[in-house]
C-alpha cells in the first residue's frame, strides 16, 4: 500500500495549527492502512519548520528555497506535481484553508486524481476513499465516495480532526528544489495585516454578536443598547461586515477574529462553522434565533428560539433592572 | 475587457428547514426559495464594475435546471450582455469537477480577460469550480479574492486569508478569480431592466452541443442529518419570561 502525504502549512515563518490536525488525520489513516505518513515541507530556511513537525510524521520531504518562503499556489503546484509523481501516494491531504483551497483543486485536476474538499470525516472502504462533507449551510451532511483510482486528494476542514500529540521521529529527506522562480503570471507581493479598529473585541468579557438576522442597519442600535447595558462590545458575523454595517475588526470567525469572552450572545446568527471557529471557546454562549434548527444551537449553552426583535429589547430592560 | 461570470442558482437554506427526499440523495425542493448564490452576486457586480471602467462585454453562464434562467435574467437586467444555460437535466449527477468541465466545454471558444466565479456555492460548499475551471482552461487563478485592480496587462489581487490577513498578488490576464463576499456592494436590478431582460435570448446548450464524456470525481452515497452536537438548553416561555431567565443567568455568572 502506498503512503499518505500531508502538506505542512506555514505562514510568516510559523507552522499553522491546522497542520497538526492534518498530520493527526494522516497518521490515523496511515495506521488503518498499515502505511506511512509523509509530511511535505515547502519553505525557506526550513530548519525551524522541520523541527516543529518532526515528531508528527514518519517521514518528511523538504524543499528549501526562497521561492517557497511565502505560499504561492502556482509554485506549490509545480513542486507537488514533481513530488507526487515520485512518491505515488495513495492519498494526499491538505487543509481546507485559504491556501489549501487555492492549491488542491487545481493540483488534483492537473494530475487527474479524484478529490473532494472541506471534508469533516474520511474513511477507506474497500480500497476507496469515502468522505463526509457538510452541505446547505451545515444543515445536512453528505457521504461521498471518490471515483476509483490509485491516488486521491482531500482537503480537510479545520477542527474536523483535533490535533493529538505524537512521538515519531521523521526521517528527513531534503530534495532538490525543482521550481526556479515564481511564474510571471502569479507573483506573491506581500501580506497586508488586518486593519486595527477602535475597539479590540478580543479583550472584551462580554460580546454581543449580531448576524444577518438583524436585517438592516437601522436595527443596529438595538444591539448596541443591549451591549451597553451589559457593559460589553458589539461584534458580528461576516455578512454584517460585507454589508458595511460594522467594520472588519468586529468580525468573529475564521476570516475575522477569534474571541474567548466570558459571555457571547449570538443574535440572528445561524452558526456557520466559519463563525463558530471564532467563538466556540467562549465560557458561556447564549443564542437567540427564530430557527430551531439553526446550527448555532449545537454550540450554544442556552438558546432562545424566538424573534430577536421581540426578545432583545425586553432582555435589555431586564438586565438594566437587575443592575439597579 | 471581456468578462465571464459563472452563476449558480441555489436554495436559500440559512433560515429554512432542509428535508431529505425519498431517494436519500436529494433535498425536497418544493418549499425552498432559490436565488443567485451569494458570492456569485458579488462576482457579477465585480464584472459590471470592470465593464463600466474598461468597456467590453459580460457573458454569464449557469449549469442548471430551467429555473436557472431566472437567475441569468437577473444578471442580464443588471448589465450582462450574453447568457448561456447548460441544461443540467441532460447531464446526470454532477460534482465540482464535472461542473467545471462542462463549463469549460461551453466556454472554450468564448474569449475572456477575466473570468469570475464565487469562491463557494452555499448548497454543496465545494470551493472547487473556479480553480478547476481555471486549470482546465489553462489560465492562472486566485481564490477568496477580496479586491481586484487592473492596470494594463496586470491585475493586483488581494486574497483573504484566515484571521483577516490579506495576501497581495500580481497576476497577468487572462485569469480566473473566485471572489469572496464583501468585495463590493451588489446592485439591485431595476424593475424596468428586469422587464426588458425578460425578452432577451438565453443560449441553451445540451448533450448534443457538449457531447464528450465527463467523469465525476465523487459520487453522493447519501445525505443525512448531522448527529446532534451538545444541544443548547432551550428556554421556553414568553419573551418576558425567557428574557428574565437569561438576565438572571447572566447575573448569577457575575457578569452584571
Ligand atoms: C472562506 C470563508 C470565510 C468565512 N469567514 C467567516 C467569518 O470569519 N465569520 C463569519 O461569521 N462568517 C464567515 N463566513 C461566512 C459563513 O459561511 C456564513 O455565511 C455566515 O457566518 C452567515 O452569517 P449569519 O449567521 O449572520 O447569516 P445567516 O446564515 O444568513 O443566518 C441568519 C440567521 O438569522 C436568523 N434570523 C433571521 N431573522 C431573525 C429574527 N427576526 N429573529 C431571530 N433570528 C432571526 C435566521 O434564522 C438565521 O439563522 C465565511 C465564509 C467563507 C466562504
Ligand atoms: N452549476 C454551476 N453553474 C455555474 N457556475 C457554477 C456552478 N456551480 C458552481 N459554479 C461557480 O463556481 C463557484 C464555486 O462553486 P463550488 O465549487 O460549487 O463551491 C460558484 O460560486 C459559481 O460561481
Amino acid at each position: 500500500m502506498a503512503d499518505i502525504l500531508a502538506l505542512v502549512e506555514h505562514r510568516q515563518g510559523a507552522v499553522r495549527d491546522v497542520t497538526f490536525e492534518l498530520l493527526t488525520c494522516g497518521r490515523k489513516m496511515a495506521g488503518t492502512l498499515n502505511a506511512k505518513l509523509t509530511g511535505v515541507v515547502l519553505g525557506h530556511k526550513t530548519d525551524d519548520l522541520v523541527a516543529r513537525v518532526r515528531n508528527h510524521a514518519h517521514r518528511l520531504i523538504v524543499m528549501d528555497s526562497e521561492v517557497f518562503e511565502n505560499f504561492n499556489a502556482e509554485t506549490y503546484q509545480h513542486a507537488l506535481v514533481k513530488i507526487i509523481e515520485r512518491e505515488h501516494p495513495y492519498l494526499s491531504l491538505f487543509a481546507n484553508t485559504a491556501f489549501g483551497i487555492d492549491l488542491c483543486p487545481a493540483l488534483a485536476t492537473q494530475m487527474g486524481y479524484p478529490f473532494t474538499t472541506d471534508c469533516i470525516g474520511v474513511e477507506i472502504v474497500d480500497g476507496q476513499v469515502r468522505a463526509t462533507r457538510q452541505l446547505y449551510d451545515g444543515k445536512l451532511d453528505a457521504q461521498v465516495r471518490l471515483t476509483a483510482a490509485d491516488s486521491y486528494m482531500l482537503t480537510m476542514r479545520s477542527g474536523a480532526c483535533p490535533a493529538e500529540g505524537s512521538d515519531l521521529t521523521a526521517e528527513v529527506e531534503r530534495i532538490e528544489t525543482l521550481v526556479a522562480s515564481q511564474p510571471e503570471y502569479r507573483k506573491f507581493i506581500e501580506y497586508i495585516e488586518a486593519a486595527v479598529g477602535d475597539v479590540d473585541i478580543t479583550k472584551a468579557d462580554v460580546i454581543v454578536g449580531v448576524g444577518r438576522g438583524i436585517k438592516e442597519q437601522a436595527n443596529m442600535p438595538m444591539i448596541e443598547e443591549l451591549a451597553k447595558a451589559l457593559g460589553g462590545v458589539v461584534a458580528c458575523s461576516r455578512p454584517v461586515v460585507d454589508a458595511n454595517w460594522l467594520t472588519k475588526d468586529r468580525q468573529v470567525g475564521s476570516s475575522g477574529k477569534t474571541v474567548k469572552p466570558k459571555l457571547y450572545i449570538a443574535i440572528g446568527i445561524s452558526g456557520a462553522f466559519q463563525h463558530i471557529a471564532g467563538m466556540k471557546s467562549s465560557d458561556t454562549i447564549i443564542a437567540i434565533n427564530k430557527d430551531p434548527n439553526a446550527p448555532i444551537f449545537n454550540e450554544a449553552d442556552y438558546g432562545i428560539v424566538d424573534d430577536l426583535f421581540k426578545v432583545v429589547p425586553v432582555l435589555k430592560n431586564k438586565i438594566l433592572e437587575l443592575k439597579k | 475587457m471581456d468578462l465571464i461570470v459563472c452563476l449558480k442558482r441555489v436554495p436559500q437554506t440559512a433560515e429554512a428547514e432542509v428535508q431529505i427526499g425519498p431517494s436519500g440523495k436529494e433535498i425536497v425542493r418544493d418549499r425552498l426559495t432559490f436565488d443567485m448564490n451569494e458570492a456569485d452576486s458579488y462576482a457579477l457586480e465585480e464584472a459590471i464594475l470592470l465593464k463600466e471602467k474598461f468597456g467590453g462585454t459580460i457573458t454569464v453562464i449557469s449549469l442548471g435546471l430551467p429555473d436557472a434562467e431566472d437567475t441569468l435574467r437577473i444578471a442580464l437586467a443588471k448589465g450582462a450582455d450574453h447568457a448561456i444555460r447548460i441544461k443540467a437535466e441532460d447531464f446526470g449527477e454532477l460534482d465540482g469537477f464535472k461542473t467545471a468541465s462542462l463549463l469549460k466545454d461551453a466556454l472554450v471558444n468564448v474569449k475572456f480577460d477575466v473570468l469570475l466565479t464565487g469562491c463557494v456555492a452555499t448548497d454543496d460548499s465545494l470551493y472547487q469550480v473556479g480553480p478547476v475551471l481555471a486549470e482546465l482552461l489553462g489560465a492562472p487563478h486566485a481564490t477568496l479574492v477580496g479586491k481586484i485592480e487592473i492596470a494594463g496587462e496586470k491585475a493586483h489581487v488581494n486574497r483573504e486569508l484566515e484571521g483577516g490577513l490579506i495576501e497581495h498578488l500580481e497576476m497577468s490576464l487572462p485569469a480566473v478569480f473566485a471572489v469572496q463576499t464583501g468585495i463590493n456592494e451588489p446592485r439591485y436590478a431595476s424593475l424596468i431592466a428586469i422587464r426588458r431582460a425578460a425578452g432577451k435570448e438565453i443560449k441553451l446548450l445540451g448533450k448534443d452541443d457538449i457531447p464528450s464524456e465527463h467523469r465525476v470525481n465523487s459520487t453522493l452515497e447519501k445525505l443525512f442529518v448531522p448527529p446532534a452536537g451538545k444541544r443548547a438548553e432551550i428556554m421556553t416561555g414568553t419573551a418576558d419570561e425567557v428574557s428574565a431567565r437569561t438576565a438572571s443567568l447572566i447575573k448569577e455568572k457575575g457578569l452584571i
